[in-house]
């Protein structure tokens, strides 16, 4: 899907990069604006600037797999080109790379776990869902795999014209080299670095402190995804009725014909009608398919939720550390008072036994003591660093928030206008056709 | 048929429709299949009119149909050009239904008003109250004074499928929207409108009508007609007029089309009707979407109002749809089981005919024969003269013959009479089918440019609202550096 100003301007896609350009410039500078307020961010250049993506072909392709068997599946064709000779009227060839769906997947990974205060964009479906019946939920669908293209360039578009994303060296050779990206990304060893499941779901359940507008943002992430798959099922099932409203009247065209062989006078206005009839049963299928366009963006956005809840999350991880840290900390410095001053405040297994035991020599004391000491010194240093990380975290993950937040407004605000403009080319041409219609009926 | 004839002596035309012009070839509308059918020209029409006047002189009774003093002046009027509405002089509507509970029953009846100047009537206006049952009572009578002329139907007793309840609002407004077409169809008609049993169905308080409903023809000669129409039908036609096999085949084809299309619009108003439930959920969804939202709340709301608004407009489409097209289309469907029958009856009459032309022929033949060996020995064994009885024999067979050929002469009369009726009311039907028809599609096309006019504004100022906004903000948001 086209960014936003692009979508609104024209329903029919087109893989010049022109477009594609202009719409992305209002993303960057909406950027550099945002940019402006954080001051520990990178310079505002993003790689749109200087490079030209395309999504440009689908094709089938055929191999075997890890596992040794044929498969088949689809490449999608990567193009980019230097921004510089489009503006200057120079069109080259661009360079050209294929990737297939699985590799945008590895690259989306490495981004989430190498930027996680990013809310990174996401993905198209990997398979069709909230289809109404016409459309097939088949992978290799001509269909499908069209909107998919277009998902991936989308995709590609929002990470180019990201200032943070847009500038790592994985990303850009992804996009210029084909062979051997795979060996160098997992070089990098980030799947090791994700966090696991289990890890941040404890996080998420025993934080105390986290930033209030994390967990909001977190709230209003499941909302929006509620909403919007709500949405998504609605539309689907009123585009499969829409459907069959259409079809029916494509009935009177073939009735209105038969009909007319047997009437003198009301023959030809009859048949004349019957075309009609036909036109507006078959103009569903184009009313539909630019459907398909606004729920892909609304998918895009309920997609990106799942994004954002990850960056939510990590703030609680991250803070859940540094409590954790905290905690431990002072638990030492009790120990260590605790142990200076011979009182044992709080039940402990070695305080009982000691008890039981005997005291321990002064030597053993003065040795624990050490070492709690040791360990104290380690733990202000680690919840120092980790506090830092802490704040660092919550800076730029709010900074990449509001970025996105404003970016959401605007492409949805452009997503339901485009709906509306939808509507009106709908009921252009039913009145179009109807009018039409009813010239031929008054001649019967 | 022995028909009394109602009215039968009002033969003074005290009539106030104007004079009608003999039909000249300028005025004779043509009409699909009459061009071909119907070869009328003053001639034929001016022969045919002068013969049925010595006929029916005098208020003689005839096996003919009744003929009134309007039918008299109309019945060849049938090319009138369709501006006879400029001469209406009958209103009637069907409105009002109310429910009646008596202990055996509950039923509905109609309000029936009349407005007219016809100068059968005593008063310009009536108001009776009609219950479904009295209008099938109308019909039979209609169709049985007149066999081969098309009658309008009327709407089904119950439907049994897509399971409307009796008395439910919708079945009962569609009901009443058809009746009241249906008489509107029999007080257009030249000829039936002037039934004395439309007057009394119009003008007649219950106790009256319930009276009057009890005479005409009784059980007996009912089933006399039935006995015979079911013989004439088992016997069948031998030499059909070309005109009406070729109507024939039009009502088969007709029917069958007019019957996909009754199919289609209903099936249509059920999709619509579908897709709407689906639709009013778009609306509130949306609106609670804006719940969530800062910015995004006041074009999420707008986008709720206009689904709202389309809603509206959608359940209006359908309702037009249901309420015009879909019962016209049936009505057309019923008709032409209708033509079929009349088709039938007309059948039936001409095979009369010819049962009486083959008899005659019997006779004649019989009558020409020489006595025969075993007759002459029968006779003799009975102990009768031969002679004497060959002469009864004969006397006999003079009589019959000439019984039979009276008979044939009213029925040939009485053949041609349904034949020009039924001619003449085909091409009034096919106007009236060719207006009925083309007024309703167009009303569907109408109210369909209707909706979508009506949603396309809705969906434009949402648009124009939300430009403005826009525009505001886009020059707000986008530096000057781009």
């Amino acid at each position: 899907m086209r960014t936003t100003a692009a979508a609104a301007a024209t329903m029919a896609d087109s893989g010049s990069g022109d477009i594609a350009v202009t719409g992305n410039r209002d993303l960057a500078a909406g950027e550099s604006g945002s940019d402006a307020k954080n001051t520990t961010a990178e310079q505002g250049t993003t790689l749109l600037k200087t490079m030209e993506i395309n999504v440009a072909e689908a094709e089938k392709r055929t191999g075997k797999n890890a596992v040794n068997m044929l498969e088949t599946y689809t490449v999608y064709l990567i193009e980019t080109r230097p921004v510089d000779t489009v503006s200057e009227g120079i069109s080259p060839t661009p360079d050209s790379l294929w990737r297939r769906y699985s590799e945008f997947e590895i690259l989306r990974n490495y981004l989430l776990v190498t930027y996680p205060f990013v809310v990174v964009p996401p993905l198209p479906e990997k398979r069709a869902e909230f289809v109404w019946h016409k459309l097939s939920a088949d992978n290799m669908d001509p269909d499908f795999v069209e909107r998919r293209r277009v998902g991936l360039e989308n995709f590609l578009l929002r990470v180019a014209s990201h200032t943070a994303l847009s500038n790592d060296k994985i990303f850009f050779t992804f996009l210029t080299e084909e062979n051997g990206w795979k060996e160098i990304v997992f070089e990098t060893g980030f799947q090791a670095k994700a966090d696991s499941r289990l890890k941040a779901l404890n996080a998420t359940f025993r934080v105390k402190n986290p930033d209030k507008r994390f967990a909001e943002m977190k709230h209003y992430g499941d909302e929006l995804q509620s909403v919007i798959s709500q949405l998504l099922r609605v539309r689907a099932r009123v585009a499969d009725r829409l459907y069959g409203v259409y079809k029916v009247h494509g009935n009177y065209g073939r009735v209105f014909s038969e009909w007319s062989a047997i009437e003198k006078e009301m023959g030809d206005g009859l048949q004349s009608a019957g075309h009609h009839m036909d036109a507006y049963a078959a103009s569903v299928d184009d009313i539909l398919e630019e459907e398909e366009h606004y729920a892909d963006q609304l998918k895009e956005y309920l997609f990106y939720m799942d994004s954002l809840k990850a960056v939510c999350r990590k703030h609680e991880l991250t803070q859940f550390e540094l409590e954790m840290a905290a905690q431990d900390l002072s638990s030492k410095k009790q120990q260590r008072e605790e142990l200076a001053t011979g009182t044992v405040r709080t039940f402990s297994l070695k305080g009982m036994t000691s008890k039981l035991f005997g005291q321990e020599t002064p030597e053993q004391r003065e040795a624990k003591m050490k070492v709690l000491e040791e360990q104290i010194q380690e733990g202000e240093e680690e919840v120092k660093e980790k506090n830092s990380e802490c704040d660092e975290f919550v800076n730029n993950a709010w900074c990449d928030i509001e970025r996105f937040k404003d970016q959401k407004d605007h492409d949805l605000k452009e997503a339901l206008i485009s709906y509306a403009i939808m509507q009106i080319s709908m009921c252009k041409k039913g009145i179009q056709v109807w009018s039409n219609a009813k010239e031929c009926f008054n001649k019967m | 048929m022995k028909l009394r004839k109602e009215g039968g002596g009002i033969m003074s035309g005290s009539a106030t429709e104007p004079a009608v012009l003999p039909p000249s070839p300028a005025q004779i509308v043509p009409t699909d299949l009459s061009e071909q059918m119907l070869e009328l020209d003053d001639d034929d029409d001016l022969e045919v009119f002068s013969k049925d006047v010595t006929v029916t002189d005098g208020g003689a009774f005839s096996t003919s149909d009744q003929i009134s003093p309007c039918s008299l002046l109309n019945q060849y009027g049938f090319e009138e050009e369709e501006g006879d509405s400029n001469v209406k002089d009958i209103f009637v509507t069907v409105d009002n239904p109310e429910s009646h509970v008596t202990t055996i029953e509950t039923f509905i009846t109609y309000r029936v008003l009349t407005k007219t100047t016809r100068s059968e009537f005593d008063a310009s206006e009536y108001e009776v109250r009609r219950r479904y049952q009295d209008f099938l009572w109308l019909r039979g009578r209609l169709e049985e004074a007149h066999p081969t002329l098309i009658v309008h139907p009327l709407p089904e007793k119950f439907v049994v499928k897509g399971m409307v309840e009796r008395f439910s609002d919708d079945f009962i407004e569609t009901r009443k929207r058809a009746l009241h077409r249906f008489l509107n169809h029999v007080a257009e008609h030249p000829i039936l409108s002037c039934s004395e049993d439309l007057k009394v169905f119009l003008t007649a308080q219950a106790w009256e009508l319930t009276s009057h409903k009890k005479q005409g023809p009784g059980f007996l000669s009912r089933m006399g007609e039935t006995v015979r129409a079911v013989a004439a039908s088992v016997r069948g036609v031998r030499n059909r007029p070309e005109q009406f096999n070729a109507m024939q085949e039009y009502v088969e084809s007709f029917g069958q089309k007019i019957s996909s299309l009754d199919k289609i619009a209903q099936r249509i108003v059920k999709e619509q009707k579908e897709y709407l439930e689906e639709l009013r959920e778009c609306g509130p969804t949306y609106t609670l979407w804006s719940g969530s939202e800062e910015e995004l709340v006041e074009p999420l709301k707008g986008v709720a109002s206009c689904l709202d608004r389309c809603c509206k407009e959608k359940e209006d489409q359908v309702r037009q749809l249901s309420e015009h097209l879909a019962p016209t289309l049936h009505e057309y469907a019923l008709c032409a089981d209708t033509l079929k029958a009349v088709l039938r009856r007309r059948d039936n009459i001409q095979a009369e005919l010819e049962a009486k032309n083959d008899a005659l022929a019997t006779k004649k033949i019989d009558r020409e024969a020489e006595p025969r060996e075993r007759g002459v020995v029968w006779q003799s064994l009975l102990g009768r003269d031969p002679e004497e009885a060959r002469q009864q024999k004969q006397h006999r067979l003079e009589g019959e013959i000439v019984e039979l050929k009276e008979d044939i002469d009213k029925l040939e009369d009485r053949v041609e009479w349904a034949n020009n009726a039924l001619k003449g009311d085909w091409n009034r039907w096919q106007r009236s089918k060719r207006r009925d028809l083309r007024s309703a599609f167009v009303h569907m096309a109408e109210k369909n440019v209707d909706y979508y006019e009506k949603c396309l504004a809705v969906w434009e100022s949402f648009l124009v609202s939300q430009r403005t906004e826009f525009g505001d903000g886009a020059e707000r948001r986008l530096p000057s550096t781009s």
